[in-house]
C-alpha cells in the first residue's frame, strides 16, 4: 500500500494504481473527468487528455514536480505523490483548451442528439468550456450510417476515443468495426459497412461518451429527461439480465445497461435485452435508480433520501449528501 | 393589553348629536363623492371596439416560428418543456423524411406540440430556453372558450402561417445582444 495525496486528500492505494483510479477511490469532485478511459477496457485511455492533472511532488524519494501535466488515467502513483486536480488553476486552464480541441469538429446539434442530457462531452463543456468557438474552419462532415439494423453512427459527433473499438476487440469474439484512415480524417466504420451482428454489440452505445453511436430503436422517441430510469431485471440466458429501463408512465422507451457513478457500465447486457424486450411484462421492475441532483434528468424526479443532510451546529453549514 | 399593531381604533358609544342624527349631511357627502367620479377620466375601455395598447414584450399566446425559407424552426429538443414551471408543454418528435427538407429545418421535428393554455402561466421561460429561436410569446391574448379541451393548443394554432405576409413579427422581443449576435456571419447559425 502506498500513500498519495490528491487535492489535499490523502488516500492509500495498491501499488500500480493509476492516479485516476486513486482519485476514484476518494470519489466526489476530485475525480478527473475521463472521455476515453474506461476501467473495464484494457488499453483504453491516454487519448482525450481531459484527465490531465498536475503532479506537484513526484514521490517521497524524489520530491521534484513532474515537468508537464500528466494524463491521470495512465500514470501510476508513487509513494508520497502529491497530485493537484481542481486545486490547480493550470489544470483547469488546460482542460478548457482540451474541451475546445474536442469540440473542434463536434457539431452543435445537442437539440437533435439523443445523447443530450447524459452526454459526457456536454457535462465537460458545461464545466470547463468556453462560450464560443475561436476557429473559423468548417467542421468535418460525414453521412449518417447504420451499423447493423439497431445502431446508428453519427461520425460527425465522434471524438475518436476508441472505446467502442476496444470494446469490440475485447468483449465480443469477432471485431467487425474499427477506425479507418489516420489523423484528422480518421473515422469509425465497419468493414465496407458490414452489419455488426455480435450479440453484445449494442453495448458500444453505452460505452460511447458522446452521441456518435445511438440506439435506433430509441431514435428521437423522447428526451432522456422526460423518462424515469428504473432498475429492472429478467431471466436472460446470454447476459446477467440486470438493466436500467427508461420509462414514461408504464411504457418502456429504452433499455440501457446500469451505469455507476463514473458513467461506466456495471454489467454489459445483450442485444436481446436491449433492443427487443420493451414490454412491461418482460421485466421485473425493482425501483427507481438514483439520479444525481445536478443532472437535468433529475428535473421533477423525487426519490427517498437514505440519509438526511447533516447540519453542522457549530459551522451552521449543511453537508451535502449525494 | 399591548397592541400587536398600531392600527387598532378605539370605538366609542358616544350619542350622535342632532346634525348627525338627521343623516342629510352624510348623504350629501356620499353623493358628492359618487358624482365626483362621473367627471374623472374613465379607467375602462369599450372592448372589443377599443383595445388597449400592449407592450412590445407582452407575454400572450405562443407562436412557433418558421425560418426565412418557411421551414419550421422547432426541432423538438424538449428544453421548453423541461424549463416550463407549470408543465404545460408536451411534444412528440419524429425524424424528417427525405423530401421534407422544405418543411422542417433540422433532421428532427415535432409531430405533436401541445401547450395547455390553462396550465400556462405566461412566464416566458420557454422562449428563454429555446435554442432554435422557435417559440416566442406574442401580444395576442388567449381567447376564452366554453370547452376545456379547446385550451390545449396544438401545432395548427401555434405554428405561424407560411405566407410571408402573415408572419408574426417578434423582432421587438429580441434583446440588443441577440440582434447583435445575429449580425455576426461568422457563426453558422446566422448563415
Amino acid at each position: 500500500m502506498i500513500k498519495v495525496t490528491i487535492d489535499n486528500i490523502p488516500v492509500e492505494v495498491e501499488d500500480g494504481t493509476t492516479i485516476l483510479q486513486a482519485a476514484r477511490q476518494i470519489g466526489g469532485k476530485v475525480v478527473p473527468p475521463a472521455m476515453c478511459y474506461y476501467s473495464k477496457l484494457k488499453g483504453s485511455g491516454g487519448k482525450c487528455r481531459t484527465c490531465l492533472v498536475k503532479v506537484a511532488q513526484g514521490s517521497a524519494k524524489d520530491p521534484r514536480p513532474m515537468p508537464k501535466l500528466v494524463a491521470s488515467c495512465s500514470t501510476p502513483v508513487q509513494d508520497g505523490m502529491v497530485v493537484q486536480n481542481l486545486t490547480s488553476p493550470e489544470v483547469r486552464e488546460a482542460r478548457k483548451a482540451i474541451v475546445e480541441f474536442l469540440l473542434l469538429n463536434h457539431p452543435l446539434d445537442c437539440p437533435v442528439c439523443d445523447q443530450a442530457g447524459e452526454c459526457d462531452l456536454q457535462d465537460l463543456s458545461f464545466g470547463y468550456g468556453m462560450e464560443e468557438t475561436t476557429t473559423d474552419f468548417e467542421r468535418r462532415e460525414y453521412p449518417v450510417i447504420d451499423i447493423g439494423d439497431k445502431i446508428k453512427l453519427h461520425m460527425n459527433r465522434c471524438i475518436l476515443c476508441y472505446r467502442c473499438v476496444y470494446f469490440a476487440d475485447q468483449l465480443t469474439d469477432k471485431r467487425m468495426h474499427g477506425v479507418l484512415f489516420r489523423g484528422d480524417v480518421s473515422e469509425i466504420s465497419t468493414f465496407v459497412q458490414n452489419a455488426v451482428t455480435n450479440e453484445f454489440s449494442g453495448n458500444v452505445i453505452d460505452v460511447c461518451p458522446v452521441g456518435a453511436l445511438t440506439d435506433k430503436t430509441f431514435r428521437f422517441k423522447s428526451r432522456v429527461w422526460f423518462l424515469k430510469p428504473m432498475n429492472a431485471h429478467r431471466e436472460c440466458s446470454i447476459c446477467s439480465g440486470k438493466v436500467a429501463a427508461w420509462m414514461f408512465g408504464n411504457e418502456i422507451y429504452r433499455i440501457t445497461a446500469r451505469k455507476d457513478e463514473f458513467g461506466e457500465v456495471e454489467e454489459f447486457i445483450c442485444n436481446e435485452c436491449r433492443f427487443e424486450k420493451k414490454e412491461l411484462t418482460d421485466w421485473v421492475i425493482e425501483g427507481p435508480r438514483h439520479i444525481k441532483r445536478q443532472s437535468v434528468i433529475s428535473a421533477n424526479h423525487y426519490e427517498e433520501r437514505k440519509e438526511q443532510s447533516i447540519i453542522d451546529p457549530i459551522a451552521g453549514t449543511m453537508t451535502e449528501v449525494e | 393589553m399591548k397592541n400587536l399593531t398600531n392600527r387598532s381604533k378605539i370605538v366609542s358609544n358616544k350619542q350622535m348629536n342632532f346634525w348627525e342624527r338627521i343623516y342629510i349631511p352624510a348623504i350629501l357627502n356620499g353623493m358628492r363623492i359618487t358624482f365626483g367620479h362621473l367627471f374623472r377620466k374613465k379607467t375602462t375601455v369599450q372592448y372589443p371596439e377599443v383595445t388597449r395598447e400592449f407592450s412590445d414584450v407582452y407575454r400572450g399566446k405562443h407562436v412557433l416560428k418558421r425560418d426565412d425559407e418557411g421551414r419550421e424552426r422547432c426541432t423538438a429538443c424538449g428544453l421548453c418543456a423541461v424549463a416550463c414551471p407549470a408543465e404545460a408543454i408536451t411534444m412528440v418528435a419524429a425524424e424528417r423524411q427525405p423530401g421534407e427538407e422544405n418543411l422542417y429545418r433540422e433532421e428532427k421535428y415535432a409531430v405533436v406540440y401541445e401547450i395547455n393554455m390553462l396550465r400556462c402561466i405566461f412566464c416566458g421561460d420557454c422562449e428563454e430556453a429555446c435554442p432554435k429561436e422557435a417559440i416566442f410569446l406574442t401580444k395576442e391574448i388567449v381567447k376564452s372558450e366554453y370547452d376545456r379541451d379547446k385550451f390545449i393548443y396544438g401545432k395548427d394554432v401555434l405554428v405561424e402561417p407560411a405566407d410571408p405576409a402573415k408572419r408574426i413579427d417578434i423582432s421587438k422581443r429580441q434583446t440588443p445582444e441577440v440582434i447583435e449576435f445575429k449580425k455576426n456571419k461568422k457563426y453558422k447559425h446566422n448563415k
